[in-house]
């Protein structure tokens, strides 16, 4: 730090609002940064595997588990029977999803037993030994089948409405109905799920868990131990990516492993293949929406009938709030006059899906944009024409479905911004003068906006704490309930927290998260992680700040309003002494250093039953235009360009929110276009590893990518120095992608047919959509209804 | 002939002698349980995904070079007089960051940092290899690498930004140590055989060519392991038992690559990565695929002739090789025989490869003038994807325009790489013009049946396939037929 010469700075290195690198950027590239399975294990530490089933729906006759505890180096082989306390890790609170299944396996892979052993490998080799034998039930594994199948809902479903559907529809003079279907996504996190259970006195254990939501999993260990929180001491300093996919699905590796290391009273490590981490833990839902739209020849949408019927797969785990996501976001930036949304989140034997990035959001929003798009080919208009005529603005046009009025729209200002910025308009046309005369390759682009919601819908996870040190010496310990996945949140933290106290950011050390620390802590999802534990640690150095200006106030005998905090000094009256000398002080003159932060959203309420309330504390915005190329022979593309212009409010670090836009592109492009996910027809995801499931690798990054941030925008409630959350809304900006590569297959029969690509847009869809329209031209031209060349 | 019971090379800045190893002990498994340098990640244990990326020197010629390998997939055995970098090893002597680190860090390269290690072990190989890397040459690099968090854009810009550093002594220990490194592989490589005994069973290093052909007919139950981009994956996904294992990626005798107006011969341990040099002068057809065999470090780890001698329906080398006409020699003992590669895949798993017989070299004969020859790869993913199905087209064409000869094979469409052989016989003496294509379109459909899966449908292989006769037929005419990458992908 620089030397204390008091005029030597105007401003603190790395404050609010500063680009700064990812606190831990030089220990990720130099290989230093400890991931869980890093960590040096303890004399004696035993390694645990899952043993799973390899039924889609049956029921287990007999479990020969002989051969797995005679297998070399083999200590103990648990089973249901051996949880001491409940077999059940069911986030819901449905009890629908146990430790260790028992009696009926729900769906191909379901754990039934673990193994622990003298070495990974010796645990993984004896888990193979284990003979099963099952009597077969019929099994359901796709959305529309479960269905047809009568299969049951594995939640509540939820219901939103507003004005008249029936007479809306009735009143449109145009209508059309149609069918989307939206797959999944594995998370695919580079380090995959960790538990690492270190067993103390009496009923304590610690356990790392590589997990978003340390005190889920510290209930859940407490849970299936038959013990107490206050026992369960959970800790994680990083994850290697989360993505959504670490909120509830640590749980089952974390008891697991509790359970073994207080049994056995070693440590215990679970570590699953990557194989087995894909087939084990649950995914982004798949989705199959129905809808039903009246609308003008204009293109303004008047009413709105739709379901949204999700896999969820054999338990209800997040699968309640993700669809109900998925309805508050089926509306994005659009007015519906008369609307109903329902879910439908089905059971299937499938491994029960979860929380993944927009959580629900993005399927909801798709399935909306799939409406807009019908309608644009339906009028023969451009889609970004029928999106600005239906979107929020004006009175009367402000309310969603779930009666929540949009207050803070500003995205005719984003879209009309990024459309001149991109040169949409000259561009557009002249791809459909390169579409005239080229026979074999085709190109699309389309602008599509984005609105997010951002808070909780559960209302009560709205919640954080942190916890503040300053030490002696003026260094300052931060420890918050958030988790570090790579989002850079720590170091957002960081920087709200030099900005309070007006140090440099190298001021303030970074710990582990744990449960021992901040308690009752919200999972880090739904974006919040930065708005919520940001205000925490605000409020923890206000109420230190507090105490120090009042003590300096009554030491030095001047009013409290000559007591400021000055980049790495505080000035005293006339005097400019350095942080660490005042803090020195403030010691001696026995002032308390630390303190608990909290913070809670405020303003925001929802009624479920009712389908009203204001579940989001704001909106964040974004919109962005792709270009891509399609070879009409083969359904091979390429995203040429992509523009982006984003709301990240006031952005707190601007390099970080331009990297989670960037990330959450790409990784939204994957979910559109090579993630698919595929089952057998015996219920086995057959696409369970990095060769077999493809997400987006540098050469299908947009070949030119400008991504820019609104840097006029600012969040018009308080927010942290009014910022606004950003982990998920670019999630849904790829949706651009998926509409430019229907506009480009759309060309075969002159952008008079709706192209209906679903997603995963993979080349097979593509082409199969392409022979589509071929077969729709030539049928035209058979019949000689229609010009459209051929 | 010497012999050892031990293998030496160089850890980082150590030696290392190792003995009683498991023959199908994996270089990560070693790296970070026995050796802790947790620096090297595990992200998928399949080769795909490049978290467990290392650089690997070994000497060609007296020349020293760095490959990125993935370290789990790569046993121990096949490291003997090789040089092992971990990350841990790639800063700079001063302990400061590398150029590729330091840039890496500034463009905010990495987010949660798991591929991190990885991602930086990739680009430090090509900051060493390619002082003047193209964004084609980068993302070739980065093919075996994945990252979900970045989406790329600051990977690509920081190894955009380290390659203004040029590499010195001063800057990067491995420059640094170069002639210390030389000197001492060049003392490892006694040319002894090594025979490794632990309890899991045994490990041999054939000293030649010779006796590799000995140990294999000796102990013809043993698994050769060249690349081990496939082998790995029966150890690391099926925990199938190996042993014995003969190790043959070592052997200078299998290296061979002979370029000349006849064509092209490549020893069957030739990686793709060296092979790519003489087979793309000779076929430029190939480079494309070329570039989309696995990622960067399957191609510097496998073989054509293990490609070959896996006998996978779906490998992406047998395509083109059978429609160039390419013959392949096998060896058991000291007897040869060359047959054509088409011959050799007899069905689905079963190759013409007796016990003890093994690939020895793939030759392929020069393209004659006026040919028409072109492979093409459908995947789900453009790069580091398995086919769905690979294409190859061979056609001649007599002085009136008719089809003289034409030689079509498919992977993917079948239960091995097979040709059209039904196309063929409808194509040969038709001129080559639309109709004929539309009449060999429908003809395709007798020469296969191929199933669905994950990576396609029935009705999408067939219909792509159909297709591709299209392509090539307008690419023969001098017709653009497909995607151009984009402009600022052509620099390479």
């Amino acid at each position: 730090m620089d030397a204390p010469s008091p005029r030597s700075k105007t401003e603190i290195s790395g404050g609010a609002h500063a680009t700064r690198q990812h606190d831990s950027a030089h220990k990720h590239v130099t290989g230093s940064a400890d991931y869980i399975d890093d960590m040096p294990e303890p004399a004696g530490t035993l390694h645990g595997y899952l043993g799973l089933s390899d039924r889609a729906h049956a029921k287990i006759t007999s479990l020969d588990l002989d051969a797995v505890r005679a297998a070399d180096g083999v200590i103990a082989v648990l089973t249901a029977a051996d949880v001491p306390g409940s077999n059940d890790i069911s986030p819901s609170g449905r009890n629908d999803e146990p430790v260790l299944a028992t009696g009926t396996v729900l769906f191909h892979g379901q754990p039934v037993f673990a193994v622990i052993a003298e070495s990974r490998e010796k645990a993984r080799r004896a888990a193979k030994k284990a003979v099963f034998c099952y009597e077969d039930l019929p099994h359901v594994t796709d959305v529309r089948a479960a269905m047809d199948a009568n299969y049951p809902l594995v939640t509540d479903p939820l219901k939103l409405e507003r004005g008249d559907i029936e007479a809306g529809l009735a009143g449109s003079p145009r209508r059309l109905q149609g069918e989307m279907r939206i797959g999944g996504q594995d998370h695919f996190y580079l380090e995959g799920h960790i538990a690492f259970a270190i067993p103390g006195e009496d009923d304590e254990v610690t356990v790392w868990s590589s997990t978003q939501h340390p005190s889920e999993v510290q209930h859940m260990v407490a849970h299936a131990l038959g013990t107490v929180s206050n026992a369960v001491t959970v800790q994680v300093r990083r994850m290697g990516g989360g993505f959504g996919g670490k909120e509830t699905q640590s749980n089952q590796f974390a008891a697991i492993a509790a359970i073994a290391a207080k049994k056995l009273n070693r440590a215990v490590k679970i570590r699953p293949d990557r194989d087995d981490d894909m087939i084990i833990t649950g995914k982004r839902h798949d989705f199959v929406v129905d809808y039903d739209v009246g609308y003008d020849d204009s293109g303004v949408i008047h009413a709105l009938d739709a379901s949204f019927a999700a896999r969820c797969g054999f338990s209800s785990d997040l699968s309640g709030p993700v669809t109900d996501r998925a309805l508050f976001h089926a509306d994005n930036c659009y007015f519906y006059q008369d609307v109903r949304l329902v879910s439908k989140p089905m059971m299937t034997n499938t491994v029960s899906n979860t929380a993944f990035r927009g959580f629900g959001g993005p399927q909801g929003m798709l399935g909306g944009e799939r409406i807009i798009e019908e309608i644009a080919y339906a009028l023969g208009r451009d889609p970004l024409e029928i999106r600005k005529a239906n979107f929020y603005g004006g009175p009367g046009r402000d309310i969603t479905p779930y009666h929540q009025t949009v207050k803070d729209n500003i995205i005719a200002r984003v879209v009309e911004e990024l459309e001149t910025s991109s040169d949409y308009q000259a561009r557009r046309a002249g791809i459909i003068a390169f579409n005239e005369t080229s026979p074999v390759v085709r190109r699309g682009i389309a602008l599509t906006p984005v609105k997010f919601g951002i808070s909780f819908t559960a209302t009560w996870y709205n919640q954080a704490g942190a916890l503040v040190h300053v030490y002696q010496d003026g260094s300052i310990h931060l420890n918050h309930g958030g988790t570090e996945m790579g989002q850079g949140l720590n170091t957002k933290v960081a920087q709200v927290l030099a900005e309070e106290f007006q140090v440099d950011l190298d001021t303030i050390r970074i710990t582990a998260t744990t449960t021992g620390k901040v308690p009752n802590t919200s999972a880090t999802a739904a974006s919040s992680g930065t708005d919520l534990n940001g205000m925490a640690a605000a409020n923890a150095a206000q109420q230190i700040k507090t105490r120090l200006v009042a003590f300096a106030a009554e030491k030095f005998n001047i009013p409290e309003d000559q007591v400021a905090f000055e980049p790495n000094h505080v000035r005293v009256g006339n005097e400019l002494m350095p942080f660490g000398d005042f803090i020195k002080l403030a010691y001696q003159e026995r002032v308390q250093l630390s303190a608990a932060g909290f913070y809670k959203t405020p303003d925001i309420h929802w009624d479920r039953a009712s389908g009203k309330g204001r579940p989001f504390y704001y909106f964040a915005y974004g919109a962005a235009v792709s270009e891509v190329s399609v070879d009409t022979l083969t359904g091979e593309y390429q995203v040429d360009r992509v523009d982006v212009l984003h709301d990240a409010g006031k952005s707190l670090n601007p390099a970080l929110d331009i990297g989670q836009i960037e990330g959450a592109f790409v990784q939204g492009m994957g979910w559109l276009t090579t993630e698919e996910l595929w089952w057998d027809d015996k219920g086995r995801l057959r696409t369970h590893a990095p060769s077999t499931y493809k997400i987006p690798l540098a050469s299908d990054r947009p070949k030119i990518f400008n991504v820019k941030l609104a840097d006029w925008a600012e969040n018009r409630e308080p927010t942290i120095r009014r910022s606004k959350a950003v982990g998920e809304p670019p999630f849904m900006l790829p949706i651009s992608v998926l509409e430019a590569l229907g506009m480009a297959v759309a060309s075969i029969a002159d952008y008079q047919v709706s192209p209906q690509l679903d997603a995963p847009a993979t080349p097979e869809r593509v082409l199969m959509a392409v022979e589509r329209l071929k077969a729709m031209v030539t049928e035209a031209y058979v019949s000689g209804e229609d010009e459209a060349d051929a | 002939m010497a012999h050892r019971t031990s293998i030496r090379f160089l850890l980082n800045d150590r030696t290392v002698e190792l003995s009683g190893f498991a023959p199908d002990l994996t270089l990560l498994d070693w790296l970070r349980i026995d050796r802790r340098l947790t620096g090297t990640k595990e992200g998928c244990a399949e080769g795909d995904c490049g978290a467990c990326t290392v650089l690997v020197g070994r000497l060609d010629n007296g020349i020293l070079s760095y490959e990125s390998v993935n370290a789990c997939i790569r046993f121990v055995g096949s490291l003997d007089a090789s040089h092992v970098v971990t990350v841990e090893h790639l800063n700079r002597p001063d302990g400061t960051l590398s150029a590729v680190q330091q840039a890496m860090v500034d463009n905010h390269g990495s987010q949660c940092g798991f591929c991190t290690p990885g991602i930086v072990a990739s680009l430090h190989g090509l900051w060493l290899s390619d002082p003047e890397p193209a964004e084609s040459d980068i993302e070739r690099a980065l093919q075996g690498n994945l990252c979900r968090c970045t989406g790329y854009e600051p990977i690509i810009k920081a190894a955009i930004a380290a390659a203004k550093t040029i590499p010195t002594e001063d800057n990067d220990r491995l420059v640094a140590s170069y002639g210390a490194t030389i000197e001492a592989l060049t003392g490892f490589a006694d040319g002894a055989r090594v025979t490794v005994e632990s309890e899991r069973g045994t490990t041999f290093l054939p000293a030649d060519v010779d006796d590799l052909a000995e140990l294999y007919a000796a102990h013809p139950e043993a698994t050769i392991v060249a690349g081990s981009t496939d082998v790995g994956l029966w150890v690391t996904k099926h925990m199938r038992e190996i042993a014995p294992v003969i190790f043959i990626g070592h052997l200078e005798g299998l290296k061979q690559i002979s370029l000349d107006e006849t064509g092209v011969t490549l020893g069957a341990g030739v990686s793709y990565t060296a092979a790519r040099g003489a087979l793309v002068a000779a076929f430029p057809q190939l480079a494309e695929l070329w570039d989309r065999i696995g990622g960067e470090q399957v191609r510097n780890m496998g073989t054509v002739g293990g490609n070959i001698a896996n006998g996978s329906p779906i490998g992406d080398t047998p395509p083109p090789l059978i429609a160039l006409n390419a013959t392949v020699t096998l060896r058991r003992g000291a007897e040869r025989r060359t047959l054509p590669l088409e011959a050799f895949f007899i069905e689905y798993g079963k190759q013409d490869r007796q016990p003890g017989e093994f690939v020895e070299s793939v030759s392929v004969p020069a393209l004659e003038d006026d040919v028409f020859f072109a492979t093409y790869k459908i995947s789900k993913r453009r790069d580091e994807d398995i086919s769905a199905l690979c294409a190859a087209f061979h056609v001649t064409l007599d002085d009136e325009g008719m089809v003289a000869s034409a030689r079509i094979a498919f992977g993917g469409m079948a239960g091995t790489p097979k040709r059209a052989s039904a196309t063929e016989a409808m194509l040969t003496g038709q001129p080559w013009n639309w109709d004929t294509i539309q009449a060999a379109r429908t003809a395709l459909a007798e020469d296969y049946q191929p199933l669905s899966d994950w990576r396609a449908s029935a009705e999408y292989r067939m219909l792509s396939a159909q297709n591709l006769m299209i392509r090539f037929f307008l690419e023969t005419c001098g017709a653009p037929a497909r995607i151009e990458r984009h402009p600022a992908m052509a620099e390479a």
